[in-house]
């Protein structure tokens, strides 16, 4: 492994042949020592780049194809990567921002409580699965691309939106059950969304006004990061997938014996 | 038309009153939370709704002329050796309602306890038993991954210093810690209780899947952080400053289900320490939906590491089910520090009754199960084992040390320690003994000052009984009863049970 040292702050580390557990040693090695932006080079599939990162002013750039779990636990940092990311970007995110100039893999965003993650490309299945909102943080993942099945699955907060730029013709959105179980949050589609393959908690309507303002102000942002026209995203009309009910199985369950429930 | 459906009149609980006794207080009315007892101003007289008791006993408790009794009601239908009266009320309940029956604490059908079949040694002529009162005996543990060889290395000067690097470590005093309960399910009294227990007795504590407290941040060094499905309230702060981390996959009581605490139980402090907005449901998923395989596992124990900067150990927790030997050998390979099996006697804030009844197989069971394959595979010293999940004393904590475990978990025997009498009714939210309930004025029923020492008592009495029966063993540490078999006889088993637990039958 290779770490030159740029200017004060900045570091730049050679990842080739470099093992995961070296590499996040040396980044963590780096931070601690204050540096404030990494540009990573030939990144190869190491796993868990910036997991529990803290710190709102660092900056990694990666160059090369991040492994799974990238940004998992992170807490403020921006990672930017400038090529394909794999499986669990942004697990359980609190802060900060992931740009993905490539396409992402499966599981991206579970949990996610807060922060940007914007992926140019397409995303694998069972994304955004369970994201959170809390308090002032409200997590926002942007795709670019399709997404495949179960997007949103026990959504419960936050904002995904999927654009589904560059498509096949005929190539769907999203995959079936977009949004099954989810009890929060929302999800805007670009375009229109095939009712069949959206769960039966969901409902389907178009965005008002006050969130047709938020879509553009973070589709301009979504632009500026990756140099896209942004009058081309938004000159479709968007559709707003939301939850029927915050509690999906309420009447389900009754208490053991009869009269406790008043009955 | 009735007025009402027949059946709701069959209850299973009679509130008997002693009105020569009862010296009109009013206490039982205000400590009965569940609406099953009111006062008549006009008649001066209580009056019990029957049918709306649940058999907590709280009002007996307090009463301070002993004027009441909680009786079973004598008038049950015909007792059918098939048709259990619990099955004839689900019967009756599903019939009114067609929804699923919610339930709290453990399995309480009659299957078969190995523990109440399992004797324990004692040293006679032969070699001498040890007076624990006397001489030294050690219950100190430590939990996590234990290297096959050392390495040393001689630094300048002679001095020796380790080159192998040893996995992280817990170090308990006694090999019992409280297990994970979440603020949500119980409430922060209890749990403030359970840590401060856990302090005081040199062991863990564990915050259940509901995030971490602010006001438990004090005994937060003795505290197990739980990263469940729904990732509830984790973070790199919650996972950086406890002492260990454990992934909940499974729960002995609901193997397979997923958790659900409803909106109106989530009030502010809850939500925020959920991180969730307050009034929405938690859901945690049955599976962790970034887990499908133990490589999806080894994933996330290595994400948890490397946040962490592999200072912690971490758990995985699993409910025993049939195939649980060869899962907990994936565990062990896919990182973990420490596999906490969680039997099917264990406990629940609320579980589907199908599923708490049907679901997984008894702790005994599976610690054996698992400490054999483990020591098959040469990987036994790899991972530490807890067991959880039905371990009601302290000859049951010295008898599942002996099939293989390192340390336990309780978690019901810590609610018997404050006062819970059993009901089966924590799903309700109004456990008029103020455990599993966040109603402020029932929380307000547990007393962190005398509830930790309860819990402190217990554990105290169960660690002090654990030494004299090592002492008669002649046992003078917990380390060298780990897997020892030979200490153990069984007792009305068949000899495949006996195989299967490694132990002979007693006289051999
Ligand atoms: S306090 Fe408990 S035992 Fe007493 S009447 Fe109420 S429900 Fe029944
Ligand atoms: S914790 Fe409370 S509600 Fe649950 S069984 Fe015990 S006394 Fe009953």
């Amino acid at each position: 492994m290779k770490t030159v040292k740029l200017e004060e702050t900045a570091v730049e580390i050679d990842a080739s042949s470099v093992y995961y557990r070296d590499l996040n040693d040396e980044i963590n090695m780096a931070v601690n020592e204050g540096a404030k932006h990494l540009i990573i080079r030939n990144v190869n599939g190491q796993r868990y780049i910036g997991a529990g990162l803290q710190g709102d002013d660092i900056r990694i750039d990666i160059h090369g194809v991040p492994g799974n779990d990238m940004a998992v636990f992170m807490d403020g940092p921006t990672i930017e990567v400038f090529d394909n990311a794999q499986d669990g970007v942004g697990n359980t995110m609190n802060a900060g921002n992931v740009y993905v100039h490539g396409h992402a893999g499966d599981v991206c965003g579970y949990g996610m409580r807060g922060g940007r993650l914007y992926v140019l490309g397409d995303v694998g299945y069972r994304v955004g699965i369970h994201m959170k909102a809390y308090k002032e943080k409200t997590p926002i993942l942007i795709v670019g691309g399709t997404a495949g099945h179960f997007l949103g699955e026990y959504m419960a907060g936050g904002i995904i939106v999927l654009l589904g730029m560059e498509r096949r013709p005929g190539q769907p959105v999203a995959g079936d059950y977009l949004g099954t179980g989810m009890h929060g949050g929302t999800i805007f589609v670009r375009g229109e969304v095939d009712s069949r393959r959206v769960g039966k908690e969901v409902g389907i309507e178009k965005p008002d006004d006050a969130e047709y303002k938020m879509l553009k102000k973070e589709l301009s942002e979504f632009a500026g990061v990756f140099h896209l026209n942004y009058d081309d995203i938004v000159s479709v009309p968007f559709v707003k997938l939301y939850p029927k009910t915050h509690r999906p199985y309420g009447p389900l369950y009754n208490a053991r014996w009869y009269w406790q429930r008043g009955g | 038309m009735l007025f009402k459906k027949p059946q709701i009149q069959y209850y299973p609980y009679i509130v008997q009153r002693d009105d020569y006794r009862c010296v009109r207080c009013l206490g039982c009315v205000e400590q009965c939370s569940y609406d099953a007892t009111f006062y008549d101003e006009e008649l001066d007289m209580l009056w019990n709704k029957h049918e709306a008791c649940v058999g907590c006993k709280r009002c007996e408790a307090m009463c301070p002329t002993d004027a009441l009794k909680i009786i079973p009601n004598p008038s049950r239908p015909y007792e059918h050796q098939s048709w259990k009266w619990d099955l004839v009320m689900d019967a009756y309940l599903q019939a009114n309602t067609g929804s699923i029956i919610i339930t709290g604490i453990g399995n309480d059908k009659p299957y078969r306890v190995s523990f109440d079949h399992l004797l324990l040694d004692a040293c006679q002529v032969t070699n001498p038993s040890i007076d624990p009162l006397r001489e030294p005996m050690e219950l100190r543990t430590f939990l996590g991954r234990k290297v096959q060889k050392i390495e040393l290395a001689e630094a300048e000067g002679g001095n020796i210093t380790l080159k192998t690097r040893l996995a992280p470590q817990l170090q308990l005093e006694t090999p019992i810690m409280f297990s994970a309960m979440s603020y949500g399910a119980i409430n922060l009294n209890f749990q403030e209780s359970m840590a401060r227990a856990a302090v005081r007795l040199g062991t863990y504590w564990n915050t259940g899947e509901g995030g971490l407290h602010k006001r438990l941040y004090p005994y937060v060094n003795s505290g197990i952080v739980q990263v469940a499905s729904g990732r509830f309230g984790v973070s790199r702060d919650y996972l950086k400053v406890a002492a260990a981390a454990e992934i909940k996959i499974g729960q002995g009581a609901k193997p397979g289900i997923g958790g659900h605490l409803p909106g109106e139980k989530v009030n502010p402090d809850i939500a925020e320490t959920r991180m969730i907005p307050p009034g929405s449901d938690a859901i945690s998923p049955a599976p962790h939906h970034d887990i499908y395989s133990i490589e999806d596992l080894r994933q996330l124990i290595y994400a948890i590491k490397e946040t962490t900067r592999y200072e912690k150990p971490v758990f995985v927790k699993i409910a025993a089910v049939h195939n649980v030997a060869a899962i907990a050998s994936g565990i062990a390979r896919a990182g973990a520090d420490v596999i906490v099996i969680d039997g099917f006697r264990g406990g629940t804030g609320a579980a589907p009754k199908s599923v708490r009844d049907h679901i997984g197989i008894p702790v005994e069971v599976a610690i054996a199960a698992v400490d054999r394959r483990l020591r098959a595979e040469g990987i036994r010293n790899e991972v530490s084992i807890v067991a959880t999940g039905g371990i009601r004393s302290s000859a049951d904590v010295i008898k599942i040390i002996a099939l293989g475990a390192d340390a336990i978990y309780i978690a019901t025997a810590a609610m018997l320690a404050v006062g819970c009498t059993l009901c089966q009714t924590c799903n309700t939210g109004r456990c008029a003994w103020g455990i599993t309930t966040n109603d402020p004025r029932l929380a307000r029923r547990q007393n962190p000052d005398i509830a930790s020492e309860q819990l402190y008592n217990l554990v105290r009495g169960w660690s002090h009984e654990m030494k004299e029966m090592l002492g008669a063993m002649g046992i003078n540490s917990i380390e060298s009863l780990k897997g020892n078999r030979l200490r153990l006889r069984s007792i009305g088993l068949t000899e495949k049970e006996s195989e299967i637990l490694g132990v002979l039958p007693a006289g051999e």
